[in-house]
């Protein structure tokens, strides 16, 4: 367990409910959660197998302090952010925020599931696009697609070649991004500043220490 | 009447070399002709997207659309600022609506601007170019400019998802809004009718899990040909990407024979308004809109 995940354990003792609460974002809407499942019979990804468990689970699962399960669940990871069960909640809870939230805080404090493909993406994107304030979509591609090694790299790239081919053909994929020839802000050492203050600013609020 | 001026949010994928580059090609053609002013924010930058989620955490994410607002209020005074690109729109409205109503969110944003030299104090408008069209000029004046109507072309609208929910555009529905098939009827042809209107493509799950995204893509296209509809137009950046280069894949799979255009709503106003296949970013298509490239030669 990281020591992250024993602090919070420590802190909220049995009252997982209160930690979601906290600690998520949007968390405090779990308990609005009236059981009804529209946001389930709404969401696009649950036409194909590998949920764990439905948002209105999740929700139920929260109060009943089932911290494990959630925290390992792969539910939130398979949002694709269409914002469906948001708008059709009668309750009018955001939904996509919390699967958002408890999907966050899972990694942060070491229990996302390992090797979470959107996981992974997530990181890629946000890492990627506040390297240099703008989206380098070469590299983003690249580090999505070497993941796993550079056998599997190649591979993927092979079987994604007539797609890239065709970007590139289009002028909307520049080769030239990949050695770093691509647009950046000019501020960087302003957004990076900024960035480290608002880390800092979150984890002293949520009272986490690194 | 003093006419509007606005400030320009294009976005990573508009620009040049990027994936919706032909996009920011049509935007900027058909502006011309109805004479709307955009000028880009200074040195904006990217709005961390829905997808980084887990990486970004709230604050930094706000803080990355705050740096965007300070700086079009420094620069742009008063001007609302118009985002081409969904996720844009979406990752800025959900900012600006988070931060009006968390004063402890908006102090420490504040804090961490400090840093970049900057300082929130009004939070301009956040816009979509759809809503510039549709309220700022109306349905009326976006005809006025038709000189080639797209007669007799059958085009299925496609929504998508974040132009759509959890904002929308105002006064339409979630599960069924008109606007797009009322912007394809003004240029001339015809909106065909199709359940997967409001259907997400999979959005940036089209990378992390392909196989689930693409048969959501599936569905799209194959409701789009029963329609009778001969190509896609959307609002969306990553909805564009997602229906048109996994073509190629999901015929692989599926042995489907897809090869459906999709083009950007802006695409078809520019080819109306007279513009050429150039002026409209036809060059950008994956799969070539040969139709269009005619209609653009005649």
């Amino acid at each position: 367990m990281s020591d992250m995940n024993q602090q919070m354990t420590a802190k909220y003792k049995n009252n997982f409910l209160k930690e979601i609460e906290e600690q998520a974002e949007m968390g405090d809407w779990v308990k609005m959660c009236m059981q009804c499942g529209v946001c389930s019979g709404s969401c696009p990804t649950n036409f194909h197998s590998g949920w764990d468990h439905p948002p209105q689970e999740l929700f139920m699962l929260i109060r009943a302090g089932k911290r494990d399960e959630v925290l390992n669940s792969n539910s939130m990871w398979n949002c694709v952010s269409c914002y469906n069960c948001y708008v059709r909640c009668p309750r009018k809870i955001p939904i996509t925020h919390i699967m958002h939230g408890i999907a966050e805080y899972a990694y942060r404090i070491g229990r996302a599931p390992k090797s979470q493909p959107t996981l992974h993406l997530s990181q890629t994107f946000w890492n990627n696009a506040t390297k240099t304030g703008r989206v380098n979509e070469v590299k983003l591609t690249q580090t999505l697609y070497f993941k796993d090694g550079i056998a599997s790299g190649i591979k993927k790239a092979m079987a994604m070649q007539d797609v890239a081919l065709g970007l590139v053909k289009a002028k909307r994929l520049n080769p030239l991004e990949a050695v770093g020839i691509s647009h950046k802000c000019k501020d960087i050492k302003g957004i990076h500043a900024m960035l480290d203050k608002a880390r800092e600013l979150e984890a002293k609020r949520k009272g986490r220490t690194a | 009447m003093a006419k509007k001026e606005y400030a320009f949010y294009p976005g990573c994928s508009s620009q040049k070399g990027a994936s919706a580059s032909n996009y920011l090609v049509s935007v900027n053609s058909m502006n011309k002709i109805l004479d709307v002013k955009m000028t880009e924010i200074p040195d904006w930058n990217c709005c961390g997207a829905s997808i980084s989620y887990a990486e970004s955490g709230e604050l930094p994410r706000l803080a990355m659309n705050a740096r965007n607002f300070a700086l079009s209020e420094q620069y742009l005074p008063g001007q609302d600022i118009v985002a081409t690109c969904a996720a844009c729109w979406l990752g800025s409205r959900e900012s600006k609506e988070r931060l009006e109503h968390n004063n402890v969110l908006l102090a420490d944003t504040n804090t961490a601007l400090k840093e970049a030299g900057l300082n929130l104090k009004v939070i301009p408008e956040v816009r979509h170019m759809v809503e510039v069209l549709i309220e700022d000029l109306g349905y009326a004046e976006l005809a006025r400019h038709v000189k080639k109507p797209l007669d007799g072309m059958k085009i299925a609208g496609y929504v998508g998802c974040q132009t759509n929910r959890p904002f929308g555009i105002s006064g339409e529905s979630y599960e069924n809004p008109m606007y797009l098939d009322k912007l394809i009827e003004t240029v001339g042809a015809e909106a065909t009718k199709y359940d997967q209107k409001v259907t997400c493509c999979g959005g940036a799950l089209a990378f992390s899990e392909p196989d689930k995204a693409q048969a959501q893509i599936k569905d799209i296209i194959e409701a789009a040909y029963d329609s009778g509809a001969e190509m896609l137009v959307t609002p969306c950046p990553l909805c564009q990407a997602n229906t048109e280069v996994y073509q190629g894949q999901i015929n692989k799979k599926y042995g489907t024979k897809f090869q459906m255009p999709v083009l950007y709503y802006s695409q078809l106003m520019t080819l109306a308004y007279g513009g050429s296949a150039k002026d409209a970013g036809l060059d950008g298509q994956v799969i070539r809109a040969r139709k269009m490239e005619e209609f653009a030669a005649k």
